[in-house]
Formats: C-alpha cells, sequence, structure tokens
C-alpha cells in the first residue's frame, strides 16, 4: 500500500509538473520533450491500474508516433519568429480564469458527490492477463467498432497525405 | 489499489491544463499538443474506472481514443503543413482568412 502511493505521487507529480511546463514554454520543442515526460509519467501510471496492453501502446504509439510527427512538423514549420513572439493571446487572462473556475467546480463536485458513487471500493476482481483479455473483448464485443476505426485511420492517412502535398 | 479518487483529481489537473494551453496559447502545434494533453487525461480517467469495476471496458474504449488521437494529430499536422505553404505563421490569431 505504501509503495502504490509512493508509485502513485511520483509519476502524478511527474505528469503534472511537465504538464504546466509544456504549456508555458516559448519554444515549442520544449513543448514537445515536455509533453513526452507528461504522456511517458501517465504510461506509468497506466501500469499502476494493471494496464499493461495500454502501457506499451502509450509508449510506442503516442511517444514513438505521434510525437514524432510533432517534432517534425516542428522542424518542418520555421519557428524563428514565432520564439520571439507574445506567447499568450489577448483572452487568456479570462480564458484561464474560467478554466480555473471549471476545474474548482468539477474539483467540489468530486468532493461532495464522491461518497454517491462510492469511489473507495475495492476492485472486483483483477485484471491480470492484460494483453489476453483486452484481446478477447477486443475481437468479439467490440469488433465492428475496431473495424470502424481502421477505416478511420485509413481516412486520416489519406486526408494527411492530401493536405500535406504540394501537387495533387 | 488506491482510491479512485485520486485518479480522478490528477486526471482533472491534467485537462484543466490542457484546456488552459489550448485556450490561451497562440502556437497552434501547441495547441495540438495540449488537445493530447485532454484526451490523455481521459484515459486516465477510463483506466481508473476499468480498474475499478474489474472489466476491461474501459481500456477498449481508451485504445478507441487513443485512435482518433493518431487520425487528429495527422490531420491536423496536415492542415498546419498546408496553411504554412500560403501564408507564413503559427500563430492562431493570425489566422483569419476566413474572417471579414
Amino acid at each position: 500500500m505504501m509503495l502504490d502511493s509512493i508509485i502513485f505521487y511520483f509519476f502524478a507529480t511527474l505528469a503534472v509538473v511537465s504538464a504546466i511546463m509544456m504549456v508555458t514554454r516559448r519554444n515549442a520543442v520544449h513543448s514537445a520533450v515536455y509533453l513526452i515526460t507528461a504522456l511517458l509519467a501517465t504510461a506509468g501510471i497506466f501500469l499502476q491500474l494493471q494496464a499493461e496492453f495500454l502501457f506499451v501502446v502509450q509508449i510506442i504509439l503516442y511517444v514513438g508516433g505521434i510525437m514524432v510527427l510533432f517534432v517534425f512538423v516542428i522542424m518542418l514549420v520555421n519557428l524563428d519568429v514565432a520564439v520571439r513572439q507574445m506567447k499568450f493571446n489577448r483572452q487568456s487572462w479570462v480564458a484561464g480564469l474560467l478554466a480555473l473556475v471549471l476545474g474548482a467546480l468539477v474539483f467540489v463536485v468530486y468532493r461532495k458527490g464522491g461518497g454517491a458513487f462510492n469511489l473507495m471500493a475495492p476492485p472486483v476482481t483483477t485484471l491480470q492477463p492484460n494483453a489476453e483479455q483486452v484481446g478477447t473483448v477486443l475481437f468479439q464485443k467490440y469488433f465492428l467498432p475496431f473495424e470502424i476505426a481502421s477505416i478511420l485511420l485509413l481516412v486520416a492517412m489519406i486526408g494527411a497525405v492530401v493536405m500535406a502535398k504540394r501537387k495533387i | 489499489m488506491l482510491p479512485v479518487s485520486n485518479y480522478l483529481y490528477l486526471s482533472l489537473a491534467l485537462f484543466i491544463i490542457g484546456v488552459i494551453g489550448v485556450l490561451t496559447r497562440r502556437n497552434v502545434i501547441i495547441i495540438l499538443m495540449s488537445i493530447e494533453l485532454i484526451l490523455n487525461a481521459v484515459n486516465i480517467n477510463l483506466m481508473a474506472f476499468s480498474r475499478m469495476w474489474g472489466s476491461v471496458d474501459g481500456q477498449i474504449f481508451a485504445i478507441f481514443i487513443i485512435t482518433d488521437a493518431a487520425a487528429e494529430a495527422a490531420v491536423g499536422l496536415g492542415i498546419i503543413i498546408a496553411f504554412f505553404r500560403n501564408r507564413p505563421t503559427v500563430l492562431a490569431d493570425e489566422m483569419d482568412l476566413l474572417k471579414w
């Protein structure tokens, strides 16, 4: 139990601190590196929640795939000018304040209404052969959504190629 | 296992940081990265409830969310490259071609 909370607070602090750094850095490359740290910390949280398959998917797909794409685009898009310009837009004070109000609202709801949902309940069963269970459920119960997701990926791939191509 | 509320608070914190990033930054690439952070916060919620109820359905939903995030990142970055070719800026408030 003690080790559990040490691991949780370590990864949670890492994720929140690097998320804050990501939002406030001026240079987009630094933001990308901090986002990678935040995603890796989230992967640690997944591992603690007995989601080993999602842990691996998170590292391979997010950190290995999507973030490489982001870093490539940052390199393609010239950022020398953007580094010297204002980071935040004009409505940032109002927008940040409203977002904090939203966060406080949800926090109060969790605090006051958490008891109604029995959030302290111990887990019912274990998720232990995790990849096996995920595969079984994914290919039996959620087979049609899985196929639709493949069509979504195909459309996104074609869309990205068409967008980024100079002449079609 | 720690109580689920811990994970909910962590997820809430990451979500609000992502929302602040989307609403206040000017750089479009950082706005897209903040959206990835928001989707990640949702994944933590799904994973915590999946652990709480002892069923992997929440993890399946998280797989679909990751798929969506990949598709969204690919199309969004393609749009940024296409826009940058016509007009060399990455600032969201200078992208006003459709505004009059």
